[in-house]
């Protein structure tokens, strides 16, 4: 699958308390996780993100508490993919799990600049574009387990598969 | 290193591993699916994991036993929409005829339950939708947290996979200084490697420091592993864990140690004989200092307890600070004895007399504050003390408000000075 996008350039260690504080997590809907988005590093960015716009950041991406939330707030948003230069290892599981994309990408991204850059990611091959530039950036491929879990849509489906036989 | 032989040793968490998965050995990074003893999930999590449940459409869950759900997030709860979400969680544990469902007024903060309660041994394989799951590596058991979705798939299947991690060891040597604690021994621990310097990696603290520590400063000391990014943080089993796990856990058991010829990703070395009490500020648990460097910390609010540092030898601490005194008239301090049994226990041992003589506001066990749930939400500008865990923006409230970390004695001396203060300076 190939993606295009706009894209929100976060920092790094970018916790799950910032991508969705604690007082929202009375709910689970996407959408209402959604319209908090960010709000407590980036008060406005509930209202810019648009669906297909991609969010760039750092080293550990989706550091601290386990909330599944933190993805679905994303996922909700409508973001359609995260490239990070690394994730926390519960954010990678819950991703993976709800098919939210995400790419883990150890190539410099600071050359890209929010509100100028849109970045084309094809997902099958990790490899992400950036058009204006025609600079080509390598995502690190996944391992087939978790191809297979992408694959299938995320672990539910992958159980049910397993369940099943 | 000898080159020509290389260490063929496996650690504590690569022998559990193996064991789980039915192979002779496992290797860093290898992917592994494994049998879990317990699958764990709070009021929080759980209600996300019970709808992905349902996708299964399954009459049953793997084993009603093995899974153990705790409303402490958002309980008592704060509001219409938190008590639908416990209401979830709790026709869940009457449907599937989940036992280990604990209820407010018999409950606890669940990674201070689960131990006391008996469900955690050496050798166990333990999953929990919290990322503080990591806690019961003090008992030589393979703990780690993860998502809502993962809780789903091991309530149905009672397995789960994992990527094995590399081994980073931490030994502690010297004597631990007065006022200084497990949560001391961790703050420094991140402030040196940290808060992505374990990230996927399992945290081995060992040495003469460890071998010495009570069980309670090695379950703080093992609950922000997390804090540092990592999968696990464990001590192996000894005398202190078995006179713990007396009394509590009867079924058998068998003890996994690493073995000695290992080859570690990197081994640590810290000598703490002159380790001041640390205090991490925000916003992140890796922004650490000494507290004689702390300079002149005002603060608003202190909290004692949580996962972190709500168990019996904290509140012990704290009241031995506070006894025969009183809160500065500007402060506000909460005590949450983290389970049921400690606040009992903190009753029979005079302990909530002296806070509440302190003018201390002593509440029953809640995760509330900690994440800035409920009980204690920070204003804008304010600043809280706190043995919890996270300093994270917003954390504990409006997002420019400020959380320092701590440990028991520095938050109740500062709670009665007004500031951050050595213990010392108090008693």
């Amino acid at each position: 699958m190939i993606l295009e996008g706009r894209i929100w350039i976060f920092g790094d260690n970018i916790d799950t308390d910032a991508i969705i504080a604690a007082r929202y997590l009375n709910t689970s809907e996407p959408q209402e996780l959604a319209a908090h988005l960010m709000e407590d590093i980036h008060p406005e960015f509930p209202g810019l993100v648009e669906p297909g716009d991609i969010i760039v950041a750092g080293q550990n991406f989706g550091c601290g508490s386990s909330r599944e939330h933190a993805p679905l707030a994303i996922k909700g948003a409508g973001i359609s993919c995260v490239i990070a230069r690394s994730f926390a290892r519960i954010f990678y599981r819950n991703a993976i799990n709800i098919g939210l994309p995400i790419l883990e990408c150890p190539d410099d991204l600071s050359m890209l600049q929010e509100g100028r850059d849109r970045l084309q990611v094809d997902l099958d091959e990790g490899k992400i574009t950036a058009p204006g530039s025609g600079l080509v950036y390598r995502a690190i491929p996944f391992p087939p387990f978790m191809q297979e879990l992408i694959g299938r849509g995320g672990l539910i489906e992958y159980v049910k598969s397993r369940l099943q036989k | 290193m000898d080159k020509k032989h290389p260490p063929t040793g496996s650690t504590m968490v690569e022998k559990i591993l193996a064991a789980r998965a039915g192979q002779e050995k496992v290797k860093p990074g290898e992917l592994v699916n494994v049998t879990v003893d317990l699958a764990l999930g709070n009021d929080v999590t759980a209600p996300v994991a019970i709808k992905e449940f349902s996708r299964f459409a399954l009459d049953q869950v793997f084993d009603p036993d093995k899974i153990v759900l705790v409303p402490d997030h958002f309980t008592p709860n704060k509001d219409i929409a938190s008590a639908e979400q416990a209401m979830v969680v709790r026709r869940f544990a009457e449907k599937y005829s989940i036992n280990n469902y604990f209820e407010i007024g018999r409950m606890g903060i669940e990674h201070a339950l689960l131990p006391e309660q008996g469900l955690v041994w050496p050798g166990a394989v333990i999953i929990g939708a919290d990322s503080h799951t990591c806690t019961y590596g003090a008992l030589g058991a393979f703990a780690t947290g993860v998502g809502s979705t993962d809780l789903a798939a091991a309530m149905a299947t009672g397995e789960a996979w994992f990527k094995v991690p590399p081994t980073l060891q931490f030994i502690f040597s010297g004597t631990l200084p007065e006022w200084v604690s497990g949560k001391d021994l961790i703050l420094h621990t991140i402030g040196q490697i940290g808060v992505d310097g374990a990230r996927y990696k399992a945290m081995e603290f060992t040495g003469p420091v460890i071998d010495n520590l009570s069980m309670d400063g090695r379950l703080t000391m093992c609950n922000m592993a997390i804090e540092a990014g990592g999968k696990c943080g464990y001590v192996q089993p000894d005398g202190i864990t078995f006179q713990y796990l007396e009394g509590r856990v009867t079924k058998l058991y068998q003890s996994v140690y690493s073995d000695s010829d290992v080859e570690y990703e990197k081994v640590f070395h810290f000598d703490i004989s002159n380790l001041e009490p640390q205090i991490a500020f925000p916003p992140s648990p890796d922004n650490v200092r000494p507290v004689s460097e702390a300079g002149n910390i005002k603060i608003d609010q202190v909290v004692i307890g949580s996962c972190t540092n709500g168990r019996i030898e904290d509140l012990r601490i704290a009241a031995r600070v506070l006894q025969n005194k009183k809160v500065h008239p500007r402060v506000r301090l909460i005590v949450f004895p983290a389970t049921q049994h400690i606040y009992r226990q903190a009753i029979e041992e005079g302990l909530i007399s002296i806070f509440v003589e302190a003018e201390a506001a002593i509440s029953t066990p809640t995760c509330g504050p900690c994440l800035g749930g409920h009980m204690g939400i920070l204003a804008r500008g304010e600043k809280a003390l706190s043995t919890t865990n996270r300093n994270f923006v917003g954390r504990m409230g409006h997002p420019e408000s400020e959380v320092y970390l701590c440990n028991p004695a520095v938050a109740a001396a500062s709670a009665v000075v007004g500031r951050i203060v050595h213990p010392r300076e108090v008693v």
